[in-house]
Parts: structure tokens; C-alpha cells; sequence
């Protein structure tokens, strides 16, 4: 899969070296709903050239904070800007430069895939109707569909159906990339598929916000993540900060668990024993060096000593709540 | 370049893909099988009118307005197609389109993806309401032009005799017949403006047609209380057939003019709601 250039140079181009404005920044951003707060206040900020994940359980506001950085829905408060302009003001200058899916594809069940994509290049006033057909073709073939292309788009299967979403929003060289779920539905190959994708933009300078439930995969392509819980942004930035900023803990192997317990515990650990010879221990703000030290100190024999970082799952969870029933 | 040749250029620029988005509107409504359809039946009444009339051969009298005419000149079929089909067949045909043309894209979802294109959204009423009026004029033409034909083959074009008796040569009547349709076509307009209000005001398609449908009937059932005689002349559908006008021989352009200025006020005032209402309107859909 070849990469597309880019709609406009990168960073480079910025003159006199200045810092690029981030590719999204909002401020305050709210939206409500009646009395519902979908989103309440965020001040999301995604990088340039950053794949950011944006992260949050089913209703936590999500989708609406898309819908409001493309102009689609007006905040509550709080405002936006996309690539340096601020929206929806600027509409017409910026959505040019972004490609995006959102809440799943939409097309004309009627139509073929083909024309759809036709349809979409015929609305876009910035693009050169001398090129539409190659264009489409290179789109249609960078998702894996120049087969099924001239299928009408209601016997589309659903992996299908979002393949030619994604193919719409690569119809033209983008800056950023506006992904809601880009992998729903979609088979292994698929998803690897976008996973690809994505790594391939990102890798020509490309800025990705993509939001998923697929948590691996997340981990796998992200750069950034955000996460969402009832309308709040609870963390926001660099993967492995966020991720590190979760409670690291310790597991201990050893035949003297009790004392081992007894001892971390009186030094301000959280121990537990997880199984006949193991116990673990986690202590925020401590580092786990420390925990060797004190056991050797009181004679309790080691056998093993291993630092379990939290993955994204387990961090997701702890900040959203084990909850399963949504919120609001 | 000179600034004026740029900015000719970008007008050009913008006039074409203005042109571009328009064509691929007019393809979608076409292409569509349940307008072909309608349009198809539009097409079909004239032809079955013609022929009921030409194997019973109706009395002086009978039916409705024209319809005793039409043995004598086919040209009347023209204005008897239009007749029966104005007051409830043509609201049913531009109601479902008008009224499908912004809910339908919303109820779909395609309408979110249109507008991160991004089409602005006073760009996408103004192509939705060039479509509509085209699709207004483009069935009262082909309802006429198949009624022209079909007269004309069942029962020959005459010299037109006026209803005030006299007779105009057949340029002077098909020159008429051009006013008719052009009348009939800026009356449906200011009808099919509504239809595209109500669409911008709902996601659902089917009540957005249905609803368009009912404002052409509500304004018809209050046409018909004589109680209300007061507000008659300014009803949406009142002047409908005042197309008749055009059949005497001194036409009276003035209540013409009136009248297509009253059906373009209400087109105005539709328009400028649904515009109102189109920029603010939140896409949740
Ligand atoms: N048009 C609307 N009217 C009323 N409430 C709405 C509307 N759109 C969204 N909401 C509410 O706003 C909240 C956030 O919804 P949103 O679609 O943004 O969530 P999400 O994070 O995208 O969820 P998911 O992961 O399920 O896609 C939900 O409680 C939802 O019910
Ligand atoms: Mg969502």
C-alpha cells in the first residue's frame, strides 16, 4: 500500500521555525443535551503527527466531541480549532485537509460503491474534476475494494460498508485523519488492515485521531491517547506517560509470603497475596526498587521479583470504573 | 493575472462546481426508481384521460373543467391533465421529492458526510433547491408535452377557440400553452419550497413528505370553507388554476403577475426559513 502525499507540506513548512499549532485543540469544549452534559468542559490537544486514541466507554461523549470539531454539532461553550483554525468558522479552509469517519459510513444504499465515492468527489468544490476517476481508483484499491466497487452499496457486507467509509475519507491527500471506530466490523485481515493504514499515514506525517474499543490495537498504533468517562477527558497525552503515570506494581515470589506481606505493608505497600508463593505489591509515588531492599533487609528469601506495568486495558478500566451499565 | 482576472477565474471556478454538484444531484433524483416512477405516472394520465375520452365521447358538461373540449381540440387535453392532477397528484410528486431532499440524506447519514466534504451548508440548500425546481418544472412539462402529444394524436390541434369564444391561430394557442405551463410550474414552486422547509426540520424522510403533502391539502380544505373567504386570496394553493387566465382573450397579465408574485413570496419565505433553520440545525444524525 502506497502512501498519498500529503495535502500540504508538514511541520517543515511552518516559517521561521515556529511550533505548529496542534492539529486539534479545544478548550472548555462542552455540549449539552437537554439537561445532559455529553461533554463537559474538555481541552483536548492531539499533536501534529500524533495517532492519537481517543478512549471511552459506550455514551462518554465521544462521538459528539467529533461531531463538534467538524463543525456538525456547535458546542455548548468551549471552542475548537482544527489544524491551526478555529471552527466552525472555518470550515470551508479546513475540512478540505481532513478526511473523516464518523459513527460508521453513510452512502446512497442505491448507489454502487463506485458512484458513492463519485457522489462525494462531485460535492468537494476544491477538487479537480480532472482527476476524480484516478483518484477514486487509488482509493478504492489503498481499502481493498476496486472488486466489489461496482456492487450496489446495500448489498455491502458491514466490513465492506466501512471499508468504502475509509475509502471517502482517503479520497483526497489529507492532514488529518478523523477516525470514529474505523475497525467496527471488520474481519482480522481488516482490521490489520487499518492498523497498517494508519501506521502508514502516520509514518508521512499524517495526524490521526482515531477512537476505538479495541484497546490492543490502540496500544498497538497509538502514539497519544485521551480518555473519555461521562463526558470528561480523565488523562490525555504521550502513551507511555499515561501509561506509566498508572500504578506500576511488583510481584514477589517467595516461601515467606507472610512475612513478606506484613513487612510491605508496614512500609506503606499495598501487598496481596495472589497465590501460594506470590504476593503483589503496589505503592503510587514509590519506587519499586525499594521493595527488594526491604525484604532482603527483614530475610524474607527471594525467589523472583518482577515489575508488572498496567497494559491499556487495565489502565482504562481503573480510570473509567469496572461499571458495565452506561452512564447517564 | 489582474485581480479582476483572478477573481472572474475563481467565480468561474466556483460557477462550475457549483454546476458539478448540481449534475450529481439531478443524476440521484433521477436514478431514483420511486421518482422515475412518479414522474412516469404523471406522464401516464394524460395519455389515459385522452383515451377514456375518446371511446366514451363525454357529454357537454360532464367531468371536470376543458374536459368536454377535448374531442373538438387536443390541445385541451394540456389543460385538463393539469386541472385534475394540480390539486392532489402533483403536491404527492413534489411532496416526496421536496420532502425527501435534505430528511432523506439526514435519515441515511449521508448529509454529515456531505457537509465534512465539506459542502457549506447554504451551498447544499441552494443545489437542493435548483433540483427541486428543476424536477417542478420538469413534470409539468412532461405532463404536458406527453398531453400535447397524445391530443394531437386522438383528436388533431386546432386553432385554439377561446372560452370567451374567440380563436387564436395554433402559434398564438401553443404560445399560450407555454404560459400555462410556465404558470403552472412558478405556483408548484412556492409549494415545493415548503416541502424543502419541513425537510430541513426533520430526520425522517416519510414525515417530512407526508407533512409536505398535508400543507397543499390543509391550504386546499381551508380554500374550501366559505367562513374563511377573508383569507382565501392569500392561500398557498387559491390560484392554482388561474392558469385559466391565459384562455380568454384579453388576459388579464396583471392578476397573473399578482398571483406568481404570491406563489414567489411564499417560495421567499419558505426559503429563507429553511436556510435559517439549515446553518443553525445541529447534525446528530
Ligand atoms: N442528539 C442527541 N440528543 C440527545 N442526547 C444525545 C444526542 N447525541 C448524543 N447524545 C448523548 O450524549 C452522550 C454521548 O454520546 P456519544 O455518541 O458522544 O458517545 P460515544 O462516546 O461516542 O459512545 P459510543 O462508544 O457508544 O459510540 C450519550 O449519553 C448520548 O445519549
Ligand atoms: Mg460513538
Amino acid at each position: 500500500m502506497a502512501a498519498p502525499p500529503q495535502a500540504s507540506a508538514g511541520p517543515a513548512a511552518v516559517p521561521n521555525g515556529a511550533a505548529p499549532a496542534p492539529a486539534v485543540r479545544t478548550h472548555g469544549l462542552t455540549r449539552h443535551f437537554g439537561s445532559q452534559v455529553a461533554v463537559d468542559g474538555i481541552d483536548l490537544e492531539v499533536p501534529r503527527g500524533a495517532v492519537y486514541g481517543f478512549l471511552g466507554p459506550n455514551g462518554s461523549g465521544k462521538t459528539t466531541t467529533i461531531r463538534m470539531l467538524l463543525g456538525l454539532v456547535r458546542p455548548t461553550a468551549g471552542d475548537v480549532e482544527v489544524l491551526g483554525e478555529a471552527m466552525p468558522g472555518r470550515a470551508g479552509d479546513v475540512l478540505p485537509r481532513v478526511g473523516a469517519l464518523i459513527e460508521g459510513p453513510a452512502f446512497h444504499p442505491y448507489l454502487s460503491g463506485r458512484a458513492n465515492l463519485r457522489r462525494l468527489d462531485a460535492a468537494d468544490a476544491t477538487s479537480d474534476p480532472r482527476t476524480s476517476r484516478a483518484r477514486i481508483e487509488q482509493a478504492l484499491a489503498r481499502v481493498g475494494l476496486t472488486a466489489a466497487a461496482g456492487k450496489r452499496y446495500r448489498n455491502y457486507s458491514l466490513g465492506m460498508k466501512q471499508r468504502l467509509g475509509l475509502a471517502g475519507a482517503l479520497l483526497r491527500p489529507r492532514d488529518l485523519l478523523v477516525l470514529d471506530e474505523p475497525t467496527n466490523g471488520l474481519d482480522p485481515q481488516g482490521t490489520r488492515e487499518v492498523r497498517r493504514l494508519v501506521r502508514d499515514l502516520a509514518a508521512d506525517g499524517l495526524t490521526v485521531l482515531v477512537s476505538s474499543h479495541l484497546l490492543s490495537e490502540i496500544e498497538q498504533v497509538a502514539t497519544h491517547v485521551g480518555m473519555m468517562s461521562a463526558g470528561r477527558l480523565l488523562r490525555q497525552g504521550p502513551l507511555g506517560e499515561v501509561l506509566s503515570a498508572g500504578t506500576t506494581s511488583v510481584r514477589v515470589e517467595t516461601p515467606d509470603v507472610d512475612r513478606a506481606r506484613t513487612c510491605l505493608a508496614g512500609a506503606g505497600f499495598t501487598a496481596r497475596v495472589t497465590g501460594p508463593d506470590t504476593l503483589t505489591a503496589a505503592m503510587p509515588d514509590r519506587p519499586v526498587e525499594d521493595v527488594a531492599a526491604l525484604l532482603v533487609g527483614v530475610g524474607v528469601r527471594l525467589r523472583g521479583l518482577a515489575v508488572e506495568r498496567p497494559d491499556l486495558e487495565d489502565l482504562f478500566v481503573a480510570v473509567t470504573g469496572e461499571g458495565f451499565d452506561v452512564q447517564q | 493575472m489582474s485581480s479582476s482576472k483572478v477573481a472572474a477565474r475563481q467565480r468561474g471556478l466556483r460557477l462550475g462546481s457549483f454546476a458539478r454538484l448540481y449534475r450529481s444531484e439531478m443524476r440521484l433524483l433521477l436514478a431514483r426508481r420511486r421518482n422515475a416512477a412518479l414522474l412516469a405516472a404523471l406522464v401516464l394520465i394524460p395519455l389515459f384521460i385522452g383515451v377514456a375520452v375518446k371511446v366514451s365521447n363525454p357529454e357537454h358538461g360532464d367531468g371536470p373543467p376543458f374536459l368536454d373540449r377535448i374531442t373538438g381540440n387536443g390541445l385541451f387535453l394540456v389543460f385538463t391533465a393539469l386541472t385534475v392532477s394540480l390539486p392532489f397528484f402533483f403536491p404527492l410528486v413534489l411532496g416526496v421529492v421536496a420532502g425527501d431532499a435534505v430528511a432523506g440524506e439526514a435519515s441515511i447519514g449521508t448529509l454529515r458526510y456531505l457537509l465534512t466534504v465539506p459542502v457549506s451548508r447554504t451551498r447544499l440548500l441552494m443545489v437542493k433547491t435548483c433540483a427541486v425546481a428543476t424536477f417542478t418544472v420538469l413534470s409539468a412539462v412532461l405532463m404536458s408535452a406527453m398531453a400535447l402529444v397524445a391530443g394531437a394524436g386522438l383528436f388533431g390541434v386546432h386553432a385554439l377557440v377561446l372560452l370567451s369564444g374567440d380563436t387564436v391561430g395554433i402559434g398564438a394557442a401553443l404560445l399560450r400553452t407555454a404560459g400555462v405551463i410556465a404558470y403552472v410550474s412558478i405556483a408548484l414552486f412556492g409549494f415545493a419550497a415548503g416541502g424543502l422547509l419541513i425537510s430541513t426540520l426533520t430526520e425522517n424522510p416519510l414525515a417530512a413528505m407526508a407533512s409536505a403533502v398535508s400543507l397543499a391539502i390543509l391550504s386546499a380544505i381551508l380554500d374550501a370553507v366559505p367562513q374563511l373567504s377573508a383569507i382565501h386570496p392569500a392561500l398557498l394553493t387559491d390560484h392554482w388554476l388561474g392558469f385559466g387566465e391565459l384562455l380568454r382573450t384579453s388576459v388579464d397579465t396583471s392578476a397573473l403577475v399578482r398571483w406568481s408574485l404570491l406563489h414567489l413570496a411564499y417560495a421567499a419565505v419558505f426559503l429563507s426559513l429553511a436556510w435559517t433553520r439549515m446553518i443553525t440545525k445541529d447534525v446528530t444524525s
